[in-house]
């Protein structure tokens, strides 16, 4: 069995919420915070720390501004992210394919 | 580590892509409540008589305010049931893909209602305009939830243009209680029959 394909998963993404936010994310142009603590049903400490990881890796980008006068961050995939997400998919679709030969 | 683990890493991200972008409330009871609200508004106009132009549109624009309203009740009501949030990005994006039609319609009907124009028949459009633009919200909302949506609203643009054909023909002997009749056979009759279909599906698919 060829090793590569695991070896080469990225470290930020194969994380079980770090994956489900960039899931989410994947399906929609963006999202706030809260509408992915609540689809994620994650805690806003989990969700931060995760977020602000995804951030660091250049992966996801925030956006600030204000509804009906209350702060409003809403998250969207950077360029890399989507590259880095897809690529990430690539190689769990090979992982798989590799286990059923 | 699982042999089985990268299928169903696979088998989340593809669940949460699609519980983030697919519109999932069952849509069986909001057919089933526009259908028979459809067909009772269309006999409670022929009962009370509601034969001039702005009654007609006063009052199926009355009847779907109704509509809309109690079909984002049932929503709300299966959000709460399954512990989900009732606004959510899904809700939104089907909102938003069905108002510039629906809002395109009101203002249509308006302003045939208020415009002082000589013609006493002109009311006949409101069907056939009502079923087409209602037709292309729900195809555009179609975008965002299961198959065979869009396939729905294209079915009331297609009665929509071939009433809209018809009519005309008909000259002297289409009344508003005709044009009543029109509204409960497409708007109740369609709904009823989609949502009958919708029923028996969605419960053969949960099980």
């Amino acid at each position: 069995m060829n090793p590569e394909p695991f070896l080469n998963l990225d470290r930020v993404i194969h994380e079980k919420g770090r994956m489900a936010i960039l899931s989410v994310l994947a399906a929609s142009p963006e999202l706030s915070f809260t509408e992915m603590r609540d689809t994620l049903k994650m805690t806003d400490g989990n969700l931060c720390v995760h977020l602000r990881t995804l951030q660091e890796a250049g992966y996801i980008a925030a956006t600030k501004s204000f509804r009906q006068k209350k702060p409003l961050t809403t998250y969207s995939f950077t360029d890399s992210g989507r590259f880095a997400f897809a690529k990430y998919i690539d190689l769990l679709d090979q992982i798989v394919q590799q286990n059923k030969k | 580590m699982e042999p089985n683990w990268a299928t169903d890493h696979l088998q989340v991200i593809r669940t949460l892509m699609e519980r983030t972008a697919i519109y999932r409330r069952a849509m069986a009871p909001v057919m089933l409540l526009l259908g028979i609200l459809g067909i009772l508004a269309s006999i409670l106009g022929l009962i009370l008589s509601i034969d001039s132009i702005a009654g007609f549109g006063s009052y199926w624009m009355l009847v779907s305010a109704i509509g809309i309203t109690g079909a984002y009740f049932k929503v709300r009501s299966q959000a709460l049931r399954d512990s989900e949030p009732f606004w959510s990005p899904p809700t939104k994006r089907v909102t938003q893909a069905v108002i510039p039609p629906l809002l395109a319609g009101f203002v249509a009907t308006i302003v045939i209602v208020a415009t002082p124009l000589d013609d006493p028949r002109r009311f006949i459009w409101i069907p056939p305009m009502w079923m087409i633009l209602y037709g292309c919200a729900i195809h555009a909302a179609g975008f965002f939830m299961p198959r065979g949506m869009k396939l729905f609203g294209w079915g009331f643009i297609v009665c929509g243009c071939i009433v809209a054909g018809i009519l005309p023909q008909l000259e002297l002997s289409y009344s508003v209680a005709g044009a009543h009749t029109t509204m409960g056979i497409f708007f109740g009759g369609l709904h009823l029959a989609y949502g009958a279909y919708l029923y028996f599906t969605e419960r053969k698919n949960e099980a």
